[in-house]
């Protein structure tokens, strides 16, 4: 049987108590919020892109449960330095991940460490906390000004 | 004498294992197991005696027509109201207090109005004063609430004036715990000449409501949170109150006489229950009430009190647990927040070990924004509920705090 350690990993245990890029940055050119109206889930997204397209800087607040918290954490840090083209495809493997049949091993060699939260795919109720700060992400490169949802 | 394991053989979902393990059920404040009785009935309309109601001459008709209506007559004598007529079926409480907003409230409230509700209301006792309030150029107060989550019963007093028109008040709160002293409100309330509502459907399975004894205005409940079926609720209204209210909704059964010229309403209750209502649902509730009497309110009472003390002082001194609401007057829901472990990951763990909890703002942000907190976890207790339940929580919380450690 599917366990509770295998939703709560270490890893994200440590990125809940100690999150990555937490805090609004200095200088940023783009920024979203999101919010979860099921359980009052909030972030706000920081993003700052340079001229040739480079996420130089992510960073996150907002308060949450331990899964929407470190996914934040674990994007942010996961997005730092790449290429803003290359974010569509990211968030669609994450969302492939996360809904995914149980079976399918999550493809670690393109997610990297974001493979611990695949556990969420045994908790229907829990993916959305995974996947908030994914959309919000979406949202602030996209400026579309409009609060994220997951709803 | 409170059996409870034949209480507990009466529900048979509570048999069941999850993940495992055996269910302990604790979102009673959500909603409620059905008993079998309750099951038995709807069943029994559906299998033998499903008709519409009040039109058709055939047998089946008469049957339903006959049960619908002795649901209706269960119901007003378990709330001592006036008389049947005062007895409304809804969809369930938040239809309710709709109903009695836009119909009532549409009819007697005006610009320069004042509307008075607590700070401890869930969203709809809320939210349709609010939208009233905005029709009508009429202003939303909202009496405070202390630290123990109490009403403030002279701030409250505070805001009563000669422009107050309506009091809407929560009779116990689904996030809190807490009873209002519903009775001193209503007085308050009737002194400065307000017409009152009571929400009532956290408070309906829980204790003794007698209408005539609060003298409200208007009583609103849902059979769900009483062991009944969901989808169904009442509005219990003064006769004069409701004769004078124009309908809520048109169509059928709520007219006596139409032509294209005019129409001529139906007489009460059934001025205000347009179109086929929820036939098995009411039938199920009058069951509900019948259980609920069969066990009593004195044992109720006794029971969830115990209980709720049992939890509560286990709550008392578990380390890193903050209650949020811990109001003199309270029943059956400890709601808290846990150092380190968010409400929504405590509610996933402790479902691990088979114990059903909510997570979560309770349809009451307000009230999450007075104690700070996004939102709780929440364990609220029935009469079918052990103290060895409460242990199977408390070891689920101990879990979750090492998994946190």
């Amino acid at each position: 049987m599917f366990e509770l350690r295998d939703l709560y990993q270490q890893v994200i245990v440590d990125h809940n108590k100690s999150p990555r890029n937490f805090g609004k940055l200095a200088s940023f050119n783009h920024e979203a919020d999101g919010y979860n109206p099921l359980c009052g889930d909030k972030l706000h997204i920081y993003l700052n892109v340079s001229d040739d397209g480079i996420i130089e800087d992510v960073s996150f607040e907002g308060e949450g449960c331990a899964i929407s918290v470190a996914s934040a954490s674990l994007m942010t840090d996961a997005l730092k330095g790449t290429e803003l083209a290359a974010f569509q495809q990211r968030f669609e493997g994450f969302q492939h991940m996360v809904t995914a049949d149980i079976d399918e091993e999550p493809d670690t060699d393109v997610l990297g460490k974001l493979a611990v939260l695949s556990g969420v795919r045994e908790f229907p109720s829990r993916i959305k906390c995974a996947s908030l700060c994914w959309h919000t992400m979406k949202a602030a490169i996209e400026d579309s000004g409009k609060a994220a949802k997951t709803e | 004498m409170f059996d409870i394991e034949a209480i507990r053989n009466d529900f048979p979902i509570l048999g069941q294992q999850i993940y495992g393990k055996p269910l302990v059920y604790l979102d009673n404040a959500a909603t409620t197991q059905k008993p079998q009785c309750v099951i038995d009935a709807v069943n029994h309309y559906y299998a033998c005696d499903n008709a519409n109601v009040h039109r058709g001459v055939h047998a089946l008709s008469e049957r339903a027509t006959a049960d619908y209506e002795a649901a209706r007559k269960i119901i007003a004598g378990f709330f001592n109201a006036r008389s049947e007529r005062e007895v409304i079926f809804t969809r369930g409480t938040t239809e309710a207090i709709n109903l009695v907003a836009s119909a009532w409230g549409g009819a007697n409230v005006r610009a320069g109005d004042e509307v008075v509700i607590t700070h401890m209301e869930h969203h709809s006792n809320i939210v349709p004063w609010q939208m009233l309030c905005e029709r009508v150029g009429a202003t939303l107060k909202v009496a405070p609430i202390n630290e123990q989550g109490e009403l403030i019963i002279d701030a409250f007093e505070a805001l009563l004036n000669e422009h107050t028109k309506f009091v809407g008040v929560v009779h116990m709160s689904n996030a809190l715990g807490t009873i209002n002293p519903v009775a001193e409100i209503i007085a308050k309330a009737h002194a400065v000449g307000a017409t009152v509502l009571v929400d009532g459907a956290q408070a309906a399975a829980h204790l003794a409501v007698d209408l005539q004894a609060l003298d409200a205005d208007f009583y609103v409940t849902s059979a769900h949170k009483m062991y009944g079926p969901t989808g169904v609720g009442v509005l219990i209204g003064r006769e004069s109150i409701l004769d004078a209210m124009p309908p809520y909704q048109g169509g059928g059964d709520m007219i006596r006489m139409v032509t294209f010229e005019k129409t001529e309403y139906n007489e009460l209750p059934y001025k205000f229950e347009a179109g086929t209502p929820h036939i098995a649902g009411a039938i199920g509730f009058g069951k509900a009430i019948e259980y609920i009497q069969g066990i009593g309110f004195d044992l109720i009472g006794k029971r969830e009190k115990e209980l709720l003390a049992y939890a509560t002082a286990k709550a008392e001194s578990f380390d890193g647990l903050r209650q949020i609401g811990t109001a003199g007057e309270k029943a059956c829901v400890l709601s808290f927040v846990l150092a380190g472990v968010h409400p929504h990951d405590l509610g996933t763990i402790v479902d691990r070990e088979g114990v059903a909890i909510r997570a979560g703002h309770h349809c009451a942000m307000p009230v999450m924004q007075f104690f700070k907190v996004p939102a709780t976890a929440r364990a609220s207790f029935s009469i079918y509920n052990t103290k060895a339940e409460v242990d199977t929580l408390f070891a689920a919380l101990q879990k979750a705090q090492a998994i946190f450690a």
